[in-house]
């Protein structure tokens, strides 16, 4: 009897544990971010680093501040808020001044996170909500593109791709575009984290590698985008790989859209959450007043994320819905 | 003196414990729309009090008068009459104020607050109380709008007291660097929407600070308005009822 008490562990479930925790999760986000910022560090020089830095500083001091006033456990450590900071400033221009890059920061870690209660409870993206903050207070500041590399002579300010796509008589032309092996560098106008989409890629396959994230938002996501393009453009496949690579696809597609917190679990609620984004995105691309839609796309989807898990939840094994039970009994009966 | 620290009570509880904007959640429409500038919401506040308590005056005093069944057109009449008043002085005397909140001014007819206190006050308690009860409403109502037209003005459009004509030909104080870096988005709708959650926040701490419930958006329970409502008692009231079980 014995024997067996010490070969039985009794316990409560859960008996299976993953190792997985937030602070390794954010980890790995962090070291697959961490390709997209080097690249940004050599396309637009220090300032992107000081950028990067302070959106970082500030929105880790936010996050202990606010959690210390509302007396509230210490969350610092889980580095979700270093991930917000790197996130925020991939989504900043490189010549935005430091102190709105600041304001943005301390909106993503207080108004957007913690007003919510905190890490898990956020209702929309932090960085992006924050973005859409920054974009709706500041439209002249958040459109300083600076020419990438320009930073080792003289800066100059450019305009982006996706401004500069079409002519004065709205036709789809390359002639201002940089070629399609720069825009897939980054060397090219834009965000700092946007820019190279190589290093994004690279930093979206050791996520999916890794298993931090599914690899199916990102590609319904993505392929919508494509498919909506290839129909408007009468599959005009420069066209299309211009859309894909050009402004925030990439970055919203692999690291903002996929948040645990703001995406839905099921797989089919990921495909219906991918598909709106995507078909959002271009919709505002294409008819819209903004040049880029994906931040207010993956924002509108975040909103409808609880509406989308509520019509996709997966159905317990082997339970029936309650109208054929009564059915069932009622031919019994009879 | 009964009476008077009573008469005391009404009217303090407008400021923050029955709040009408930031506690009972009532009349948000001219919260969010006319808090733009310190001036407008100024404006508004002192309007709506204006008919809030003519409107209290004549509804308790014809409240033996008016049938129960009939008793929300009648009150609408006596509302509309007011703010018909207020609208005409409004356009003769200060036309400027009147061009800035547009379409609001009329609007107050329909402004959940006033039909609200005749409703659940002005209807069944003596002249002067609700007078006071309206007053104390209405500067509750105004103090809030202040709130946010401060927050909103300052950060939004880097100013102070636009709108108002002898301060700078009524472009208002200039604030240094804010009136170069305006952050647009809080003279927009969501830039509202956010200054408003957080003064409902704010209002909810001072509450509870004073040991009084949270202001919830459905369900009787812990409503400020509670004690006056007559519904909860009906059995049709699906939120009493629910409450009940």
């Amino acid at each position: 009897m014995t024997e067996l008490k010490n070969k039985l562990t009794v316990s409560a479930s859960p008996h299976v544990r993953s190792k997985a925790t937030t602070q390794g999760i954010m980890l790995d986000v962090i070291i697959a971010l961490c390709p997209a910022l080097i690249a940004s560090g050599v396309l637009f020089g220090l300032r992107a680093i000081a950028v990067s830095a302070v959106c970082v500083g500030v929105c880790v001091i936010s996050e202990y501040v606010a959690r210390k006033v509302m007396k509230r456990s210490n969350t610092i450590a889980d580095l979700s808020a270093v991930v917000t900071g790197l996130l925020l400033a991939f989504n900043l221009p490189s010549g935005v001044p430091l102190w709105i890059a600041a304001i943005g920061s301390v909106a993503a870690i207080v108004i957007i996170k913690q007003f919510f209660g905190g890490i898990g409870q956020n209702f929309i993206n932090p960085a992006l909500g924050a973005r859409i903050i920054l974009l709706t207070s500041f439209p002249s500041e958040m459109a300083k593109w600076e020419a990438p590399l320009s930073w080792k002579t003289q800066v100059v300010t450019t305009a982006s791709p996706l401004a500069s796509m079409y002519n004065e008589s709205k036709q789809f032309t390359t002639e201002n575009l940089p070629s399609l092996t720069d825009m897939l560098l980054g060397n090219r106008a834009g965000c700092l984290g946007e820019v190279c989409a190589a290093a994004l890629i690279l930093g979206g396959l050791y996520l999916i590698i890794r298993k931090v994230i599914s690899p199916v938002i990102p590609l319904t996501f993505i392929g919508t985008v494509g498919v909506f393009m290839a129909i408007k453009s009468g599959f005009d496949m420069t066209f299309v790989l211009y859309q894909l690579l050009s402004g925030g696809l990439l970055l919203g597609a692999i690291f903002m859209a996929t948040d645990y917190t703001t995406s839905p679990i099921s797989f089919k609620g990921k495909i219906i959450y991918g598909i709106g984004c995507g078909l959002i995105a271009s919709l505002i691309r294409c008819f819209g007043n903004l040049p880029e839609g994906v931040s207010f796309a993956i924002v509108l989807m975040n909103i409808l994320v609880p509406h989308i898990e509520n019509l996709t939840t997966p159905k317990p094994f082997g339970s029936v819905k309650e109208k054929k039970e009564k059915k069932v009994k009622e031919d019994k009966a009879s | 003196m009964a009476e008077k620290k009573s008469l005391g009570k009404e009217f303090t509880k407008g400021l923050i414990k029955e709040n009408p904007v930031l506690r009972l959640v009532l009349g948000t429409c001219p919260t969010l729309a006319v808090t733009t500038s310190v001036s407008s919401a100024v404006g508004m506040g002192l309007s709506a009090t204006a008919v809030l308590v003519c409107s209290n005056i004549v509804i308790s005093l014809l409240r033996k008068v008016i049938p129960p069944k009939v008793r929300i057109p009648a009150y609408i009449v006596v509302i509309a009459s007011f703010v018909t008043i207020v609208q005409m002085v409004v356009k003769a005397f200060l036309p400027d104020l009147n061009d800035k909140l547009g379409v609001y001014l009329p609007l107050i007819v329909v402004n959940c607050i006033i039909l609200g206190r005749a409703e659940a006050f002005a209807g069944k308690n003596k002249v002067l109380p609700s007078a006071v009860d309206g007053l104390g409403m209405g500067v509750g109502f105004t103090i809030a709008l202040c709130c946010m037209g401060l927050v909103r003005e300052t950060l939004g459009s880097g100013t102070f007291l636009s709108g108002v004509s002898s301060i700078n030909n009524g472009s208002g104080l200039a604030i240094p660097f804010l009136s170069q870096h305006p952050m647009l988005i809080f003279v927009l709708a969501p830039g509202g929407f956010f200054v408003f959650g957080l003064l409902m926040a704010c209002a909810n701490k001072l509450a509870e600070e004073k040991g009084l419930p949270k202001a919830v958006l459905h369900g009787c329970e812990n409503c400020p308005m509670a004690k006056s409502c007559t519904i909860k008692e009906k059995e049709n009231c699906a939120s009493g009822e629910e409450v009940a079980k």
